[in-house]
């Protein structure tokens, strides 16, 4: 037997040491730019069209439209950058859209029962679709890949067996409202010097999400500080904010300006604060990396992977079905062919918003960014006349551009090493 | 003196920040085995990059000369083409292909741009033959175990018509008689004319095989001596650049009552249908107690140990589990880990870490629920738990926001412990504590491991190497097929009795 030191780690690389403390600012650097990226090229993006368009992109209608034509996929979205992380894919969400959003028409139209009772009634539906496919995956065992490919067709024939070749509808107003309609001026209009009159409630609204940002990005840095971990610099720190609040301000200033808060925009801010919160704070959203990151290590830490990935796809399921309702709205129509391709643009949001193919990474912030920039990009582009199939040929590219940019960026902090 | 087949001079090899090879130099003598020693992170895997072209020249400073002309690597291809193949220790075959098709990737045998599968299966058995290996060529390498897929990536290498073969590590993985024929297997490719370098730590093998050592220490050469002026402390003390009296911190047990039994403890094979693991194995844990389950490979430790963990691995498992004197079932890993149990992993890397995620979520992963309320963790808590292990167990990183995957082997392998101390055990279970982590990381696990005694917790330290168990175990267990073969108390314990009860009942079982 050796007396020596047995060495069986040379796959870690000698340099691995030295070049972490080495090459710590420009890999400082780097993490930054990956985490980064997608929000500059998303001002970039939307800057760009502002330009081309000569402002119209930032007009406040078309700011109410990007948001309501995409509110949808951005709730696909979300579920799917969790069904991501978790290492898996959903390509049936299109098909659930449809058939929920067929199974809510069934229930509003053509039984006449009350709107809220039938949208419960319809989430279950997703629910229970979820389950299904979450079975499949979790506890037996087949990859995500092939259920949802097969739930792409099976729900599909599901949504055509309920509807036919026809559609239903008309949905009932306050669906209709939810999907496509306002706040009411509840507290009158206000005056804005240049900009001219604005909805006050709305404006308000802004002012106080500008001040939770604040409070809680306040409270969270103060925590931080308190427990001595690494913060920005004050500085960074308040320019963040301000970029933020900014930002929040002029759109929500523009959506007063012309038709006050969507009802789409309230729900969606709701999720994108309940899911963030569930992902970065919850046991279960930590778990839910911890299985993506590396399925064996999570299973031996006691971590009960069967379910989490069971949840995570009944979650999907609820969200298809949420968003199958709000097209259903939309459109005022429950149709055969709804949420043709929805798969595809929630996969690529994800992927956009810095996703990795592996699993284990990835942010819902990051998913909503990504799904608008794929929503400005179209919007953009038909604002300049552009014709579907240069839409198509750009979003292709971006999409396998943010992926490579990834790669990209991963393989030179792997290079340093 | 005999003439030079390579020479290496000044190599100096600089990553961004970092000097990873500093005027390194290498003389291999034609036909010598020529071992190269040194800690993790010497430079000996940089400099094997070097020589086979993986940093091609231009990446480096220095000059190579090979057989007495000037090298000038672009790539891989170059250096094989000049005869100079390098093995890793990850095995590179491709392992759903048949012994034949791995020999010749890359290097198909055919004839007028078909693959001629009689030439190809026939110059297979030939190499096949000569690193002894008795399998078809037909045969799938998945079928293989490693030892024998380590002679497939020879007989690969003499299919190239190899005049320098470098091993890194190839006994690593191998049980003893699978290395001791691939040390014969070398030392007959020597008397061929081969001239091979080989990276191990496994110094009483270097000692048996190598002519010349030469020693590489913070990517500097320290010397180069002929074996025969060499003892393994030398070399250890040139490794490490300090005398190593105290190898194992010094402990004084403090053995309390009983913690932790299993009886007839049986498990069968997950994927071989009948097929035993585990047979009727009795143990005890006492509190303040470090016991050492050694085993050949494939004797059944760590199927004992994830078995026992919440049934992680096996089939078929039968047998009972008292703790504190109570029977209890562990039906989950989570109920093992809620009854005080935990198991950190032989292969941290697939199973023992998030190698994607940082510090502070690694070490929480296994008992998030305590940093928690209501569901929701509290990530300064989290943070602040995670700092205290970084300081206490020495885990050297910038901040515990530091992703793991980045860290050394010993690092990466304070954070699987600290993950298991955070879940606050009364027993614990370590399979290959120490594997793959350099000599002074692992002085520092041995000490956790007596700081963890001396709390009262009851420790199981499965191991390959015996020196290692006779340094800090109160208590081995011999496992051999299966079986416990043996209980020896330290005092009693040698190398030549553990080894005995480990071979113990092999032909037996067969």
């Amino acid at each position: 037997m050796s007396l020596a030191p047995t060495n069986a780690d040379l796959a870690v690389d000698p340099a691995a040491a030295g070049a972490d403390s080495g090459s710590g600012g420009r890999r400082r650097f780097s993490i930054n730019l990956r985490q980064s990226g997608i929000y500059i090229a998303f001002a970039l993006i939307v800057l760009l069209f502002t330009v081309l368009t000569g402002g119209d992109m930032l007009a406040p209608q078309n700011i109410s439209n990007i948001i309501v034509q995409n509110s949808y996929i951005l709730i696909l979205a979300i579920g799917m950058i969790l069904v991501i992380i978790a290492g898996h894919i959903d390509l049936s969400v299109g098909s659930v859209v449809a058939a929920c959003g067929a199974v809510s028409g069934v229930l509003m139209v053509e039984n006449h029962m009350a709107w809220p009772l039938a949208l419960v009634l319809t989430l279950v539906f997703g629910a229970v679709i979820g389950a299904w496919q979450g079975y499949w995956v979790a506890y037996f065992g087949i990859p995500a890949f092939i259920v949802t490919l097969a739930g792409m067709l099976l729900f599909r024939a599901i949504t055509l067996t309920i509807l036919g070749n026809r559609g239903i509808g008309p949905f009932p107003d306050a669906v209709r409202t939810l999907s496509n309609g306002f706040t009411d001026g509840y507290l009158g209009n206000v005056g804005l010097g240049v900009l001219g009159g604005a909805d006050l409630f709305s404006v308000l609204i802004g002012v106080i999400a500008v001040a939770g940002i604040v409070v809680t990005q306040w409270r969270t840095r103060a925590g931080r500080v308190r427990y001595g971990q690494a913060v920005d610099a004050l500085p960074v720190f308040i320019a963040k904010i301000v970029v933020a609040a900014v930002v929040v301000l002029f759109v929500v200033v523009q959506l007063a300006r012309f038709r006050n808060l969507p009802w789409v925009l309230v729900l969606l801010a709701g999720l994108v604060l309940g899911y963030t919160l569930l992902a970065n704070r919850s046991v279960f959203g930590r778990q839910i990396y911890a299985v993506g990151g590396n399925l064996q290590a999570a299973t031996l830490s006691g971590v009960k992977v069967k379910s989490i990935v069971f949840w995570i796809f009944v979650n999907m399921g609820v969200l298809s079905a949420l968003a199958g309702v709000i097209f259903a709205g939309r459109l005022n129509q429950a149709n055969p062919t709804a949420g043709n391709q929805f798969e595809l643009d929630a996969i690529a949001a994800a992927f956009i918003g810095g996703a990795a193919v592996q699993g284990g990474v990835g942010k819902v912030v990051g998913a909503i960014t990504g799904g608008l920039i794929m929503g400005v990009i179209n919007n953009g582009m038909s604002l300049i006349g552009a014709t579907t199939e240069q839409v198509m040929l750009v979003k292709g590219a971006v999409l396998l551009a943010a992926v490579a940019f990834d790669v990209w960026t991963k393989r030179r902090a792997g290079a340093s090493r | 003196m005999s003439d030079t087949i390579l020479s290496m001079r000044s190599i100096t090899k600089t990553f961004p920040g970092v000097k990873a090879l500093s005027d390194v130099n290498l003389e291999v003598l034609r036909g010598e085995i020529h071992a190269i020693c040194g800690e993790n992170g010497a430079g000996k895997s940089t400099l094997m990059k070097v020589l086979s072209g993986v940093y091609p020249y231009g990446d480096y400073e220095g000059e190579i000369s090979f057989d007495g002309e000037p090298c000038r690597f672009g790539g891989i291809r170059d250096s094989e083409h000049r005869g100079i193949v390098i093995i890793h220790q990850e095995l590179a075959l491709a392992s759903n292909l048949s012994i034949a098709e791995n020999i010749f990737l890359g290097n198909e045998q055919a004839t007028r741009g078909f693959i001629d599968w009689n030439k190809t299966n026939a110059a297979a058995a030939g190499l096949l033959r000569r690193v002894g290996l008795d399998e078809n060529p037909v045969t799938q390498v998945l079928d293989l175990g490693v030892g024998k897929q380590q002679l497939v990536e020879i007989a690969k290498a003499l299919s190239k018509e190899v005049r320098l073969l470098i091993l890194d590590e190839p006994t690593a993985a191998l049980n003893d008689e699978d290395s001791a024929h691939l040390l014969d297997l070398l030392r007959g490719l020597r008397d061929q004319g081969i001239t091979c370098v080989i990276i191990s730590h496994k110094l009483n093998e270097v000692l048996a095989i190598a002519d010349t050592v030469t020693i590489l220490r913070d990517g500097r050469t320290i010397f180069s001596k002929p074996t025969t002026e060499l003892t393994e402390d030398k070399i250890i003390s040139g490794m490490v650049g300090r005398d190593l009296d105290h190898r194992f911190p010094p402990h004084d047990p403090q053995v309390g009552e009983e913690v932790f039994r299993i009886e007839d403890w049986t498990v069968h094979s997950p994927t071989q249908h009948g097929r035993l693991l585990v047979d009727k194995a009795n143990l005890t844990l006492r509190r303040g107690e470090i016991v050492g389950l050694a085993g050949l490979m494939g004797a059944g430790r760590t199927e004992l140990a994830m078995s026992v963990f919440g049934r992680a691995y096996g089939a078929n498992i039968s047998g009972r589990i008292f703790k504190d004197g109570q029977e209890i079932r562990l039906r989950s890993v989570r109920e093992a880990i809620k009854h005080g149990i935990a198991y950190a992993t032989e292969d941290r890397k697939r199973y023992g870490l998030n190698l994607i995620e940082d510090i502070k979520r690694n070490i929480s992963a296994a008992a998030l629920g305590r940093l928690a309320r209501r569901g929701w963790v509290d990530d300064n808590e989290e943070y602040r738990i995670a700092d205290g292990y970084r300081t206490s167990m020495n885990i050297k990183a910038p901040s515990v926001s530091s992703i793991t995957g980045k860290l050394s082997g010993g690092n990466q392998q304070k954070v699987v412990l600290s993950k298991w101390i955070f879940t606050d055990p009364d027993v614990l279970i370590l399979d290959e504590p120490t594997r793959g982590i350099d000599v002074g990381a692992k002085y520092e696990i041995y000490t956790i491991i007596n700081g963890l005694a001396d709390q009262g917790k009851a420790v199981l330290v499965i191991s390959s190497e015996l020196p290692e168990l006779l340094g800090i175990c109160d208590r081995i267990y011999t496992l051999s097929a299966g079986r416990i073969t043996g209980e020896v108390p330290r005092a009693e314990a040698t190398q030549e009795g553990l080894m005995t009860l480990m071979t113990a009942g092999q032909e037996a079982g067969e």
